[in-house]
């Protein structure tokens, strides 16, 4: 096959002084003298072999026959290496649609479910694969791989091919798996890289209305369908803008995938010509209708990310606030920020005794074969039984209450 | 050169720079009998009636002290990256034209590559301390004329003690001296907090110079260093840089893996049963092992628990524990930071300890035994808990000993490491240097599990009921190998030993060999 190249010469990764976990390629193209790899790597003692055997394959799988590969590596696990020199490649040929996919992780073969817990999602910049490895360690409720803002434009195609080859090797540590694409219809082609590969959760920015959410629900189900995928992908909007709150309601129940409605305030409090404060008032309003929206559609409300990493007393009063709104979780951009906003979602003592007389009750009437469930006179409706056991998981998962509790 | 298996089996040369060499027998093993080294017999008489010590420079001192080719010369670190004073003896050593020294600092520290080209020319033979960073690369090339001997602190003073190493000249940097030579760490605009390492120097020497940069009238209060072993006492005009005096390793890390690992290590102690009132524990320098010291105060504050003492290198962060009455006393081995050299200047709590005291193998018992906990590093841990802290994966001499191989005589210690370092596997199948042998080492805690010594039922015991994640060391290396790959040997020259590591009792631990150029 003879592939069309724009240019000889082409490079991809980063390089630098700070730079750890990742790599740099450069990929001549030469007539003749096959492959000649130049390594520069502070693991060359460790892994020089491995790593000249990985970029071999590589150029027989691209079909690059006489090339100069200059490779300068800092500690870059086979995931990055991978994609940085795919990159390299991309640049050379432009057309070539390719994938150089390494095996899927068997630790990443597990799926999701719609009313999941999501007290914290972590956020993770597109194309800093040092943050990713240990990500999972931190045992957020879900880990997010974001290609909108925390990646420059110019990076977009790197970050695209680095989150893929994540999906598929980094061990998220049974963490739920989300990808935030960019605004549409960037987002649209981003979706061709992550839905193949396990991803649980779509994360929409700047969400406006109905159509935006249908359009990705679309473009999902075609990805599933080509690629015979069974399990669910399911959708969280952001909403970020005036327009966006008026019209929530409509956006959180536009699709059966939803399954959370969040806000970013950034841009919402920018949109609204005012600024961010630690008090929040100028959010109440946006806040309290995103709440309303999720619940009125049946979905989770989930609240905007606490933006002074070093202020943990201001993010445990945030989270306080936001359970007292409504809200069922909160983004997180560090991971010292999880156990604090999973303490602090955690259920009040009365909180779980009611709990757990209702889910006593209702697991009475059932044996029973009664269809009403009923604390002495009070009758007791099936989403407040819900409520109840999802009051219960999280005294377990947050040890303020053992799991064999009904047999004490 | 003959090499034997020894007890650890690893191994070892049987001689070392024409010196015989016990082979490790294993851990409490070997007893060595007979007398300590004796010092020669001094009189008073022979030394200037007005207490007067000072000679015009160093250059003059070295002199008087009878600088000859071959000698031992002694050095002591706690000037740190900022020493100036051992790279400028050694100019004035070049300049007398002395040859073939035998360096015996009590650790190295990349300021000190200015020395590589007394290597290179003779003026050293080679060093028996810790070989940092550019000179551990430069031993690891096989470019050192003699063997390099590693020691822990305690190692170094039990090698005087018991003759293997004989100083002939020792020159002590004193952040503050009087004329007599009495000298101190904690006064001076070099402070370093104490100077402890350098009493078994003043002791056992035959000649002491004592380098001051801030000479007071006698007496120099206190006198951590006696004048009464004193031979000359030189002033210059600064010993170093004292920004780089305090070490650069006593900030508390932020990465968020590090704190996991940190948080892991507070929770062990506590849930262990270790942290009750009175115990004590010891914080070594390194961002986690200081983080941990925070978490930990936070639980024994919850608890309402003070420890006895803790034992330093102290940072501010153990001072700040002796400061709100958590802890009884700091017993200091040494002073990391500026606060530690506060609080030790202020506080008759914050005591100046000396390998002596605290590490020694010869003592009549060992302060590093009754310590309830201490939290090390490492730079591998392999599958039989077997550690290293002086070479690198890559096989790389690049870190002295220091504390660490008397530290792990603690009731319960710690090593906390990542698991790997930038596809660098921390925990692997076998450590490519043997410092610290596994039967001591008690508990491993890695971002990606802990794992428990088999030997220590009771702790197994004590944390079955835990949240922590506990698993073998070998479930922990696995999951390494598995993201970095399998990693491959480094390639050494198994026929040239660069430098030994002597373990506590003064045997031959492990040899460390040239690497094969690439």
């Amino acid at each position: 096959m003879i592939m069309k190249t724009q240019n000889q010469k082409s490079s991809a990764g980063h390089r630098g002084e700070n730079i750890r976990s990742d790599c740099y390629f450069e990929i001549e193209l030469t007539n003749s003298g096959g492959i000649k790899l130049e390594l520069k790597s502070k693991v060359a003692s460790l892994y020089g072999g491995s790593i000249k055997e990985q970029v071999d394959e590589m150029c027989r799988f691209f079909e690059i026959k006489n090339a100069k590969v200059f490779f300068e590596d800092y500690g870059a696990l086979p995931f990055v290496i991978a994609s940085r020199f795919e990159l390299a490649v991309k640049k050379l040929f432009p057309e070539n649609e390719k994938e150089f996919l390494l095996p899927f992780n068997k630790n990443n073969l597990y799926t999701s479910s719609k009313d999941k817990l999501r007290r914290s999602r972590l956020y993770l910049p597109g194309n800093e694969p040092k943050f990713f490895l240990n990500a999972g360690l931190h045992k957020p409720d879900g880990i997010i791989l974001d290609l909108e803002d925390s990646v420059a434009p110019s990076e977009k195609d790197a970050a695209r091919v680095l989150v893929r080859n994540a999906l598929r090797s980094v061990d998220f540590y049974s963490s739920e798996r989300m990808v935030r694409i960019n605004q549409l219809p960037l987002g649209l082609e981003d979706l061709e890289f992550v839905v193949p590969h396990n991803v649980h959760v779509i994360l929409i920015p700047k969400c406006e209305n109905a159509e935006q959410v249908i359009e990705v629900d679309d473009q999902i189900k075609r990805i599933r369908h080509e690629n015979n995928i069974k399990s669910e992908v399911f959708l969280m909007p952001i909403i970020e803008s005036a327009l966006g709150i008026v019209k929530a309601y409509e956006i959180a129940s536009a699709v059966k995938s939803n399954c959370a409605l969040t806000i970013g305030l950034e841009d919402y409090t920018a949109d609204i010509g005012t600024q961010r404060t630690l008090e929040g008032k100028e959010s109440f309003f946006a806040r309290s209708m995103i709440v309303n929206a999720a619940k009125a559609a049946g979905i989770q409300a989930i609240d905007t990310v606490f933006s002074d990493v070093g202020d943990i007393e201001g993010l445990k009063q945030s989270v306080i606030e936001a359970k007292s709104l409504g809200f069922e979780g909160k983004g997180c951009i560090h991971p010292r920020q999880i156990p604090v906003v999973h303490k602090y979602f955690e259920p009040a003592a009365e909180e779980i005794e009611k709990a757990k007389k209702i889910v006593l009750a209702f697991e009475e009437a059932e044996r029973k074969g009664i269809g009403v469930v009923s604390i002495g006179t009070k009758m007791i409706d099936a989403p407040v039984v819900k409520r109840a056991q999802r009051t219960i998981h999280l005294a377990v998962l947050n040890n303020l209450l053992d799991e064999d509790w009904k047999e004490k | 050169m003959k090499l034997i298996k020894n007890a650890a089996g690893r191994l070892v040369p049987s001689e070392v720079n024409g010196h015989k060499q016990i082979p490790f027998k294993g851990v409490n093993k070997y007893e060595p009998e007979g007398t300590k080294a004796k010092p020669s017999i001094k009189s008073c008489v022979n030394y200037p009636e007005d207490g007067n010590k000072i000679v015009r420079n160093l250059k003059e001192a070295l002199k008087k002290a009878g600088i000859k080719n071959g000698m031992t010369i002694s050095t002591h670190h706690h000037l740190r990256d900022g020493d100036a004073l051992t790279n400028y003896l050694f100019d004035v050593i070049h300049e007398l034209g002395i040859k073939n020294i035998r360096w015996f600092p009590s650790a190295s520290f990349p300021i000190h590559e200015h020395l590589i080209k007394y290597l290179e020319d003779g003026t050293i033979h080679h060093i028996e301390g810790s070989m940092n960073g550019p000179l551990g690369r430069y031993t690891s090339e096989g470019k050192m004329k003699g063997i390099g001997v590693l020691r822990s602190h305690g190692g170094r003073y039990q090698a005087v003690q018991d003759g293997e190493v004989h100083i002939d000249i020792a020159v002590i940097a004193a952040p503050t001296a009087d004329t007599f030579g009495n000298a101190n760490g904690v006064n001076g605009k070099s402070a370093s907090g104490l100077i402890g390492f350098a009493l078994v120097d003043s002791e056992y020497a035959d000649k002491v110079i004592v380098v001051t940069d801030n000479l007071v009238p006698f007496p120099c209060i206190p006198w951590q260093i006696q004048g009464n072993n004193v031979d000359y006492v030189v002033q210059v005009d600064s010993l170093g840089d004292s920004s780089k005096i305090v070490s650069g390793t006593t900030q508390v890390t932020k990465s968020p893996d590090r704190l996991l690992i940190a948080e892991y290590v507070a929770q062990f102690i506590d849930e262990a049963g270790i942290m009750k009132n009175g115990f004590s524990f010891q914080a070594g320098s390194g961002g986690t092992n200081l983080a941990f010291v925070l978490y930990l105060k936070e639980r024994m504050k919850a608890k309402g628990v003070k420890a006895r003492f803790v034992r330093g290198g102290s940072t501010k962060y153990l001072v700040q524990l002796l400061e709100e009455g958590l802890t009884d006393y700091i017993l200091d081995g040494q002073t990391f930071d500026l606060e530690g050299v506060r609080s030790m200047h202020d506080n008759p709590n914050h005591v100046n300890t000396s390998p002596f005291t605290s590490y020694n193998f010869h003592g009549k018992g060992n302060f590093a035994s009754i310590v309830d906990v201490a939290v090390l590093g490492a730079t591998e841990v392999d599958v039989h808990f077997n550690a290293n802290v002086v070479s690198h994966s890559d096989g790389y001499l690049l870190h002295g000993i220091g504390g660490w191989q008397n530290c792990l005589y603690s009731k319960c210690s710690i090593l906390a490491v990542p698991s790997f370092r930038d596809r660098i596997p921390v925990i692997i199948d076998e450590v490519t240097t043997l410092c610290g042998p596994g039967e001591l080492i008690d508990v491993v805690i890695t971002e990606r599990g802990i794992a428990i010594n088999p030997r220590r039922k009771d702790l197994i015991k004590a944390m079955s009921k835990s949240s922590l994640p506990i698993r073998s060391i070998r479930e922990i290396k696995d999951e390494v190998y598995s993201i970095c790959g399998k990693p491959a040997k480094p390639q050494f020259d198994f026929k040239k030993v660069v430098a030994i590591v002597k373990w506590v009792d003064g045997t031959v631990l492990d040899s460390i060999f040239k690497l094969k150029s690439r």
